[in-house]
C-alpha cells in the first residue's frame, strides 16, 4: 500500500494558475477556501487566523488572512505584489499567483498571467461583470491563458439564485467573444460558505456543471504546449574536456517547442548553419526524443559555431529573423516609456539592445478601443509599439508560442525590468 | 499529432520542477561572473546539488559550493557534506561564524542555547564580498513561510546586501534579469517553486542518499518548550530539565541549538513521505494526538514560525 501511496505522489501533474478579481470580490477568502477545503492548512495556521478572524470581529472565520501575507496588506486589507501559493490534491499539484484586483496592479496580473495555464476570474453576483472583470478578461486573452473559469461569487447574498448566474453568463460571453479564448466555464459558488469551490452545493440544484477544484483537477493542459515547431533556445555550451568526454561539446536549453529526436535536420539561427542532432543527452542517459519543457543537452554531428542566445529550429520551420518587432507591451514601472529611448531586449537566452522607434496606439483596456491619439505610455498601460535591435533577434509570434514570442525590456540605467512584450 | 498521443509527451510534476530548476541554475552561469552555491547539508541543499550536476551533465558543476558553517554540526552532517563534496568533485568553501565572532564582527547570543542562525548572515555576507560572488544560490522555497511567497527566482540585493520586497522586478514567462550595478548581487532559488512534500518526493524518486540522522534513530534530548534538542556542548539544561532517550529523527537539519527532532519510527524515504503525508492528514483533521502535534509543531518551523 505504501508502495501505491508514494507512486502515486510521484506521477501527479501540474496546473498553474492565476486569479483575478476585484477589491471585494472574495478572491482570497476563494484560495483560502480552496486550500482549506482540499486539507492544506495546517492546524497551527488555522488557529492563527481563528485568532485574528475573532480579533478584527469577523463573524466567520476570515480565510482571508491565510493568504495575505505582509502586514501593511492585512492591514489595508490588499494584496500588493503577486505571491505563490502551492497546494496538492491526489491528481495535481497547484501553483496559484494570486494577483492583486485592484485598478492600478495591472502590472502584476501580468506577471501572474504570464506563466499560467488557467486563469479564475471572479465576479460578484450582486454587481455583474463590471469594467475590471472585462480588464482581467482582457489580459487573460492578452497573455494567451487557454482556459477561464468565471466563478459567479457571492451566490449566497443572492439567494443561490439561478438569475444573476444567468445574466452574468450572457454578458461575460458577449464581451469575451470579441476575445480570443476558446475555453469560459462559468461556476456560480459562494467563497465564504464554500459552496461548489470543493464539494458540491446543496442550494443550487439548478446548476449540473463541476464544481472548481475538479474543474481545476480535470482540465486539459497536455495539448496547449506547441509540439509542431521545433524550438531550442541555446542557454550555453558544456565542454567537460575530461579524458572520458575529451572531444564533447553539447548545448544546454530548453526546449520550447516541437519535438526532438536524434538524427533530425536541424538549422541554427542567426547563422543558418545546418547538422543533425546527433544525440539528446540527460544525466539519466540519452533520450529518444525531447519535447516541451524538457531541459536537456544536445549535441550536434557537425562542429559549427553555436552559442548562447542562438535558436536551434528546423531547416523548414523557423522564427522570424529581424531587427524590426512590432510588441504589445504592458509598461511596468514608475518612469513611463520614452519614446526613442534606448533599453536591453531579452528573449529566450539571446540579449541586445534596442531603440522604441514608436508608438502606434494605447489600448483602453476597459472598453478594447485603440487610442491612436494617446500614445503616452506609463505604468499599468497596455500598447503596441515599434523598435530597432541592435542585432537580429529570433522571434514567433508570440500567438505561436509563448516562450520565444515574449520579451522583457530592461532599463539600461536603473537595471530595472520595465516592460513585458509580446511579439505581433 | 493525434490528441492521444499528447498523453505520452506529458510529464510528472516533479519532471517540471526539475526543468525548471535546472533551466535556472543555467541562467545563473550564463548571467552572473561568479557564482556559489550555498550548501547548509539539509535536504533542500542536497536537492540543488543534484539539480547542479544535472544542469551541466557531463560536465562538472561549474561553481563552488559554500558551508557558512556555526560551529553548532552534527557530526553526521559533516561527513555527509564531505563524501558529497568528493563525489560529486565540486570544490568547498567553509567560512566558520566563529571566525566572524573571533573577529569582532558578531556578538555571540545569551542563553541557554545560544543560537547563531542570526550572526550566520553577517559571515555570509562577508563572505560574498571578500570572494567577490555575485550571485549566491540558496535552497529557499516559497512555501516556507508567508514573507516568501513573494520572493523572486533572481532575487536582487543592494549594497548592503538588503532584500527590498516592496521594490522587486518583475519575473515574466522564462525570462530573468540578473543586471546589477556594482557592489550589487543576487541571491537565486531554483526550488523556488517546490513544497516541502516535492522535495521528500524527488528524494524518494532520485534515490538520493540522506544523512543518517533524517532517519529515525536513538538519540538523548531535552525537551525544551516542546522542542527535543540534541545533547550536545552547545546546550545547557535549565533547572528541572534531564536527558532522555528518545526514538527520533530529524526534518530539517540546521543549528543544533535550534533544530528539533520530532519522535517518529520513520526509517525509509517512504515512511518519511507518509509521514509528511499523514501529518497533514492528521491536522486539517482536527484529531492531533500527543504525538502528531509535535510533528505539527515542527511544521510550524519549517513555516518560519518559531
Amino acid at each position: 500500500m505504501e508502495g501505491d501511496f508514494t507512486k502515486n505522489y510521484l506521477n501527479m501533474d501540474l496546473l498553474r494558475f492565476t486569479t483575478a478579481g476585484s477589491v471585494d470580490d472574495g478572491k482570497s477568502t476563494l484560495i483560502g477556501r480552496l486550500m482549506y477545503d482540499s486539507k492544506s492548512i495546517f492546524e497551527d495556521q488555522m488557529e492563527a487566523i481563528e485568532e485574528s478572524s475573532k480579533r478584527r470581529g469577523d463573524e466567520n472565520l476570515n480565510l482571508a488572512l491565510l493568504t495575505d501575507g505582509l502586514k501593511a496588506e492585512r492591514e489595508q486589507g490588499i494584496t500588493i505584489d503577486v505571491a505563490y501559493r502551492y497546494f496538492a490534491t491526489p491528481r495535481r499539484k497547484f501553483i496559484i499567483a494570486d494577483t492583486p484586483g485592484h485598478i492600478q496592479y495591472t502590472r502584476n496580473m501580468v506577471t501572474g498571467a504570464s506563466t499560467a495555464n488557467l486563469a479564475i476570474i471572479l465576479v460578484d453576483a450582486r454587481n455583474g461583470v463590471i469594467e475590471q472583470t472585462c480588464r482581467h478578461a482582457f489580459i487573460a486573452s492578452l497573455l494567451r491563458i487557454k482556459h477561464l473559469v468565471v466563478c459567479v461569487n457571492k451566490m449566497d447574498l443572492v439567494d443561490y439564485a439561478e438569475e444573476p448566474f444567468n445574466k452574468i453568463q450572457d454578458e461575460f460571453g458577449a464581451f469575451s467573444s470579441k476575445l480570443d479564448i476558446t475555453d469560459v466555464r462559468y461556476i456560480p459558488i459562494s467563497a465564504l460558505k464554500g459552496d461548489n469551490v470543493v464539494d458540491k452545493s446543496n442550494n443550487m440544484s439548478w446548476y449540473n456543471g463541476a464544481t472548481l477544484l475538479y474543474t481545476l483537477e480535470n482540465v486539459q493542459i497536455a495539448s496547449d504546449r506547441n509540439f509542431i515547431d521545433g524550438r531550442f533556445g541555446v542557454q550555453g555550451v558544456v565542454r567537460p574536456q575530461s579524458d572520458k568526454y575529451h572531444d564533447f561539446r553539447g548545448y544546454t536549453g530548453k526546449v520550447e517547442g516541437g519535438i526532438f529526436r536524434p538524427g533530425d535536420e536541424v538549422m541554427v539561427l542567426p547563422s543558418g548553419l545546418t547538422s543533425k542532432v546527433k544525440a539528446l543527452e540527460t544525466f539519466e542517459g540519452q533520450l529518444e526524443e525531447a519535447f516541451p519543457p524538457m531541459s536537456i543537452c544536445m549535441t550536434l554531428e557537425d562542429d559549427i559555431d553555436v552559442g548562447r542566445g542562438d535558436m536551434i529550429c528546423r531547416p523548414n520551420n523557423h522564427p522570424e529573423v529581424s531587427q524590426d518587432l512590432d510588441l504589445m507591451v504592458c509598461w511596468l514601472n514608475q518612469d513611463g516609456l520614452k519614446p526613442g529611448g534606448k533599453y536591453i531586449i531579452r528573449h529566450s537566452s539571446n540579449e541586445a539592445r534596442c531603440v522604441i522607434k514608436g508608438v502606434r496606439y494605447k489600448m483602453d483596456i476597459n472598453t478594447l478601443h485603440r487610442l491612436e491619439d494617446d500614445k503616452e505610455i506609463q505604468l499599468n498601460d497596455i500598447g503596441r509599439i515599434f523598435i530597432r535591435t541592435t542585432k537580429p533577434m529570433m522571434v514567433d509570434p508570440y500567438k505561436k508560442n509563448r516562450n520565444t514570442g515574449s520579451v522583457i525590456l530592461i532599463d539600461e540605467f536603473t537595471n530595472e525590468t520595465v516592460a513585458a512584450g509580446m511579439v505581433i | 499529432m493525434k490528441p492521444n498521443d499528447i498523453h505520452s509527451y506529458s510529464l510528472s510534476h516533479l519532471k517540471l520542477l526539475e526543468s525548471e530548476a535546472i533551466y535556472i541554475f543555467r541562467e545563473v552561469v550564463a548571467q552572473f561572473e561568479k557564482p556559489v552555491l550555498l550548501f547548509s547539508g539539509g535536504k533542500d541543499s542536497i536537492c540543488l546539488v543534484r539539480l547542479a550536476q544535472k544542469a551541466f551533465y557531463p560536465g562538472k558543476i561549474p561553481f563552488p559550493l559554500m558551508h557558512v558553517d556555526t560551529g553548532h554540526n552534527f557530526k553526521e552532517s559533516i561527513d555527509y557534506r564531505d563524501m558529497l563534496v568528493e563525489q560529486v568533485g565540486a570544490d568547498l568553501i567553509v567560512k566558520k561564524v566563529q571566525d566572524t565572532i573571533d573577529a569582532g564582527r558578531a556578538q555571540e547570543e545569551k542563553g541557554p542555547n545560544p543560537s547563531r542562525n542570526a550572526i550566520q548572515s553577517i559571515t555570509l555576507l562577508d563572505a560574498l564580498e571578500e570572494l567577490k560572488f555575485d550571485a549566491a544560490i540558496g535552497g529557499a522555497r516559497r512555501d516556507e513561510e508567508k514573507a516568501r511567497a513573494k520572493e523572486r527566482f533572481f532575487s536582487h540585493r543592494d549594497d548592503f546586501g538588503q532584500w527590498d520586497p516592496k521594490n522587486q522586478r518583475p519575473e515574466l514567462w522564462n525570462l530573468y534579469n540578473g543586471k546589477k550595478h556594482m557592489g550589487e548581487h543576487f541571491r537565486v532559488f531554483p526550488i523556488s517553486n517546490w513544497t516541502e512534500m516535492d522535495v521528500w518526493q524527488y528524494i524518494a524518486q532520485e534515490k538520493i542518499p540522506l544523512p543518517s540522522i533524517y532517519f529515525s534513530h536513538k538519540r538523548e534530548v531535552v525537551d525544551r518548550d516542546g522542542m527535543l534538542l540534541a545533547k550536545s556542548d552547545f546546550i545547557t539544561l535549565l533547572k528541572g530539565e534531564e536527558y532522555s532517550e528518545r526514538v527520533v529523527r530529524y526534518r530539517t537539519l540546521g543549528d543544533m541549538t535550534c533544530t528539533g527532532a520530532v519522535e517518529s519510527a520513520a526509517i525509509s524515504i517512504e515512511d518519511i513521505i507518509q509521514e509528511v503525508a499523514s501529518a497533514r492528514v492528521t491536522e486539517r483533521g482536527g484529531r492531533a494526538d500527543d504525538k502528531r502535534s509535535e510533528a505539527a509543531m515542527e511544521e510550524r518551523k519549517i513555516q518560519g514560525y518559531f
